[in-house]
């Protein structure tokens, strides 16, 4: 997913024109919301959801902004962006949505892959509070740079840095401890 | 786990296929949006082919709207030119019985209180417990105050018309303050009826007439002073031999 490739192209196509080139933005990129949404919430219909809604709100926006402006766009860390506001929305219930329960910390859990991966993805989830579970999931399982992360996060690339620190130490804590810890995962 | 690192990498998936399927028909079935002025501040209003979908009277500017609504519907939106018929006149009438709306994805209950409250005309007030009356659920009066709370096109819809059963102004999906602007702009004496409430008065009748009415009914507000009488609940205005008004239904008529 380097420039050049399919992504390297895609603002241009959406800028010329969004409809055709929206059902390539999600097939090229929708992997990656979706595996963020995933690895944050650790509920695959959450994060489907997750998904979705941040598809949508891209059509929205990109049907907003002038030509030049949608060019500039580094879509992967502007999806990612999206897709962590309407994580958080989701998490915290927005006040906007009354309907909309916010997701309990006993749905947090995920089930499935082997069984370290098992462990492994729901430890992040249980163990790491938000701050760093979000950066440790841009940086470990997507692989950002920093400066990818720190823009969508909207922090300092050394806070970034060491928040995402922080999280692996603790994530090899918990799992040497066996039981991870459910901490902080409310907020 | 020794290569914690290693093994995160390993946590990438597959969005589910139908993912883009899911999002290409949202797409599709975008509803068209437009901004217009309203009582209080500009309005967001949604619309398709079904009627009026949505209505944003927060004022927090399209982006804001845009993203409440694929939130909560799931659908995009996009911005059209003109506003759907009908719409402006109903505004400056405050009465939108002749709208349509999409309704979708309430209940049966929810569009029923929602139609209800479509009735109440522009500068009157009712309460949760006369919605819950009129459409034949006395008890549901709780549950009217939800549904109203869950409109999705308030204003044009005037759930604000709706206030507490004791008199008082109430909440708003939108805030107290609102509800009382929106009011106050619609001719409603806000002040004067929760005087009112809190003395106790729950209807106004004539002594001409026998007639007695909620007190923002249209034919409550021409009574005059001279032949006004108060009451404090439906039995002491029976007690005196005074009817029920036809317009306003302050209480169920009773059959003599």
């Amino acid at each position: 997913m380097s420039e050049g490739t399919l992504e390297g192209t895609l603002p241009e196509r959406l800028a010329d024109d969004l409809h055709a080139a929206f059902g390539p933005l999600v097939a090229e990129l929708g992997d990656d919301v979706f595996t963020a949404a995933l690895r944050w919430s650790g509920n695959r219909t959450a994060a489907e959801d997750i998904a979705q809604e941040t598809f949508l709100r891209a059509y929205s926006a990109i049907g907003r902004y002038d030509a030049a402006r949608v060019r500039e766009l580094h879509l992967r860390a502007w999806l990612l962006t999206i897709a962590l506001n309407v994580f958080r929305n989701e998490v915290r219930g927005a006040s906007r949505r009354p309907a909309t329960q916010p997701l309990a910390a006993e749905e947090l859990v995920v089930a499935d892959g082997g069984r370290g991966a098992d462990d492994l993805a729901s430890t992040i989830v249980l163990a790491l509070p938000e701050q760093q579970r979000v950066p440790v999931v841009l940086r470990h399982v997507l692989g950002l740079s920093y400066a990818e992360i720190a823009e969508i996060l909207d922090r300092p690339e050394g806070t970034v840095k060491a928040q995402a620190a922080r999280g692996i130490r603790r994530l090899r804590d918990s799992l040497t401890d066996e039981q991870p810890q459910p901490a902080e995962v409310r907020r | 786990m020794n290569d914690i690192e290693t093994a995160l990498g390993d946590l990438r998936e597959k969005a589910p296929p139908r993912l883009t399927d899911r999002v290409m028909r949202a797409v599709e079935a975008a509803d068209d949006y437009v901004e217009i002025p309203g009582p209080r501040g500009p309005l967001y209003i949604a619309f398709n082919e079904t009627g009026i979908s949505c209505v944003d009277a927060a004022g927090e500017g399209p982006e804001a709207f845009e993203e409440y609504f694929v939130g909560r519907f799931g659908r995009v939106l996009r911005a059209a030119s003109a506003p759907p018929r009908g719409l402006a006149h109903a505004l400056e009438t405050g009465d939108g019985r002749k709208l349509r709306y999409d309704l979708r994805g309430l209940t049966e209950f929810e569009v029923a209180v929602l139609r209800k409250a479509l009735e109440i005309p522009k500068g009157e007030v009712r309460s949760y417990g006369w919605i819950a009356r009129e459409i034949g659920r006395p008890k549901a009066v709780r549950a009217v105050g939800s549904a109203l709370g869950h409109n999705p096109v308030p204003v044009v819809i005037p759930c604000h018309r709706v206030v507490r059963s004791d008199g008082m102004i109430g909440n708003y999906a939108l805030g107290a303050p609102m509800k009382r602007e929106l009011l106050d702009t619609e001719g409603v004496d806000v002040e004067g009826i929760e005087q009112l409430a809190a003395s106790g008065v729950r209807y106004v009748g004539s002594d001409t007439t026998h007639v007695f009415c909620v007190p923002t009914c249209h034919d409550a507000r021409r009574v005059t002073e001279r032949h006004r009488v108060t009451f404090r609940n439906e039995r002491d205005a029976a007690a005196h031999g005074y009817r029920p008004c036809k317009h306003c239904r302050p209480a169920e008529e009773r059959s003599a």
